[in-house]
């Protein structure tokens, strides 16, 4: 299942801001086929790094490159295109907008269905049996007609994933998909991340240290900006660094 | 799912109510002129056309532009100077004011949309400020006295546009294809990517949306169907002045949205006819127009912020979502 071939590697990474070095020399680099979580205490830098690798933040120093092509100059939206897709941390749906919609939205750029504004609305009605599928796979088909916003916040991460999903992306970057969510829903998104990962790269920043070693296959720790470990999780758990970095809130 | 049914079974009524409404309105226009000063008619659908232009951009998009006037008045001018002094027929002449109120779209959008917020609208401003100096000083435009006795000629050649009612009925005309043109944009596929991008910039480009095309494409379509408002007006009043270009005109259409209702389709034309309403009869009063519509722009904002046609809509669905 995992090759060795990495799909996304980073050199270098540093993100300063007036002074302050959120991100600082960071070389990471994610394997095609794998699930590799980022961890790391609060205001570690994680989010910063995912910015930098969806373009939404541009670097100070350092490279990216993602299936040999170099990306570090490149805009965001044209990140996307390549097929690395990311999810926020704040949940980043369209609230006013049907759960179909959302998923629709997303189904549009792909099928040549974005810029047409001399047709109907039922033009779309084409993308309905795919997004009902994506919608069905992470479990809100009987929501499919409520505008997102009133969707509880594990339903709406579950609808930022079928969104994301819809592209088709080759690798995912999910901004702790599990935040705020309870027990249930945890095991839900699990299964599913599983799922996705098994012909997708996922590159994941996650809390939950239960999840991380349930599902990742690589973890990078990250703190104070800085990579300290990297490797698979009974190794970089048991690395007296990372205890400490961590501890009080470390895992057991 | 009891919530999800309610939405569905409110949409078909929504929808029957609309279409009736929508109905009884263009009747009313119909019979309009035979009860009401046609020329009052034909400048509150000019300007009803021109909000509901403008309402594309801030209500559909998000985008306050502060500087429309640019493409009403220059539309005008177009317009004037191409039946004036080229000697177009009346039609063509419009459609050129359009056409240049697009490229003139072009230019401000693609200078402004770089920019997010008060600093877009800035921008805007200033742009149509320089515009109105232009205006002031080329020579085509005539200055202070701009372009007059614009003829109205005859309508591709055989309608003549000298009897108000046939004047009325074209203007009526272009105001309902300007308006299916506005409906059929919001609700089309390009129309939803421009909900997606209001409703959450960063997560439309997260999902591959190159988002300043989108928005320039929003920006000429508004300025476009501005210019068709502008072009109307000038063949209708038979001139075309500085006054369509000046920031006060800008902030007149902004106040037309508002008070009618942001985001809804028909709210800016009600907002354009009550402003104008307002303005025509109580010009002959004493009591002074900007004072009252200030007053009631102060009401709206306080009282009901979703406009006249938004709290209007607000009404039937919540009424719907209850009865079901």
């Amino acid at each position: 299942m995992a090759s060795t071939q990495p799909i996304l590697s980073a050199t270098g990474l540093t993100m300063e801001f007036r002074g302050f070095v959120a991100v600082k020399n960071v070389t990471l680099s994610v394997d095609e086929g794998t699930i590799h979580a980022l961890i790391g205490p609060n205001g570690a830098g994680k989010t910063t790094v995912f910015n930098l690798l969806t373009k939404f933040l541009t670097p100070t120093r350092g490279q990216i490159v993602y299936r040999g092509a170099d990306i570090t100059a490149m805009k965001p939206a044209e990140v996307a295109r390549l097929g690395l897709v990311r999810s926020f941390q704040i949940s980043a749906v369209f609230p006013h907008l049907t759960v179909l919609d959302n998923v629709r939205i997303a189904l549009q750029r792909p099928s040549n269905l974005a810029t047409q504004f001399w047709r109907p609305l039922s033009a779309l009605s084409g993308l309905d049996d795919r997004a009902m599928e994506l919608i069905e796979a992470v479990g809100l088909r009987a929501y499919a007609h409520l505008p997102a916003v009133e969707l509880s916040y594990g339903r709406k991460r579950a609808l930022e994933i079928a969104t994301t999903l819809a592209l088709d992306p080759a690798m995912l970057l999910l901004d702790e998909p599990m935040a705020g969510m309870g027990h249930e829903d945890i095991g839900r998104i699990s299964d599913l991340i599983r799922r996705i990962a098994q012909n997708r790269t996922v590159l994941m920043v996650e809390h939950n240290l239960n999840v991380v070693s349930d599902l990742c296959d690589r973890v990078t720790v990250l703190a104070r900006g800085e990579i300290l470990a990297d490797g698979s999780y009974d190794a970089v758990s048991a690395d007296p660094r990372v205890r400490e970095a961590y501890m009080g809130t470390e895992h057991e | 799912m009891t919530v999800e049914t309610q939405y569905l079974s409110a949409q078909p009524k929504l929808r029957a109510t609309t279409t009736v409404l929508g109905a009884i309105a263009i009747a009313a226009l119909l019979v309009a002129p035979f009860v009401v000063y046609p020329i009052f008619l034909m400048s509150v659908l000019c300007f009803a056309l021109f909000a509901c232009a403008f309402n594309l951009l801030i209500g559909y998009v998000g985008l306050l532009s502060f500087g429309h006037a640019t493409f009403f008045g220059g539309a005008a001018y177009f317009t004037a100077h191409a039946v004036k002094v080229w000697g177009w027929e009346p039609l063509s002449g419009i459609l050129l004011g359009a056409a240049g109120a697009a490229a003139l779209g072009f230019v401000v959008g693609f200078l402004a949309i770089r920019r997010q917020g008060i600093y877009f609208a800035m921008i805007t401003l200033a742009l149509g400020q320089m515009f109105a100096f232009i205006c002031l000083q080329v020579p085509f435009t005539h200055g202070e006295d701009g372009i007059q006795g614009v003829p109205r000629g005859h309508l591709l050649g055989f309608i003549d546009l000298n009897e108000p009612l046939a004047m009325y009925y074209v203007t009526l005309a272009i105001f309902l294809f300007g308006f299916f043109a506005i409906w059929r944009i919001v609700n089309s596929p390009f129309g939803n990517i421009l909900k997606a991008i209001r409703e959450n910039e960063r997560r439309a480009v997260s999902l591959g949306y190159r988002v300043d095309r989108y928005k320039l494409g929003a920006f000429v379509m508004s300025a476009a169907l501005a210019g068709l408002a502008g072009g109307t007006k000038a063949i209708v009043f038979q001139f075309a002045t500085l006054t369509d270009v000046q920031w006060q005109m800008s902030g007149e259409v902004i106040l037309m949205t508002l008070l009618g209702g942001i985001g809804t389709l028909v709210g800016p034309a009600i907002g354009a006819g009550l402003v104008l309403a307002l303005q025509n009869y109580l010009a002959a009063s004493d009591f002074p127009v900007t004072v009252l519509i200030g007053i009631i722009f102060v009401v709206c904002v306080l009282l009901f912020r979703r406009g006249i046609a938004g709290e209007v809509m607000e009404f039937f669905k919540t009424r719907f979502n209850r009865s079901t």
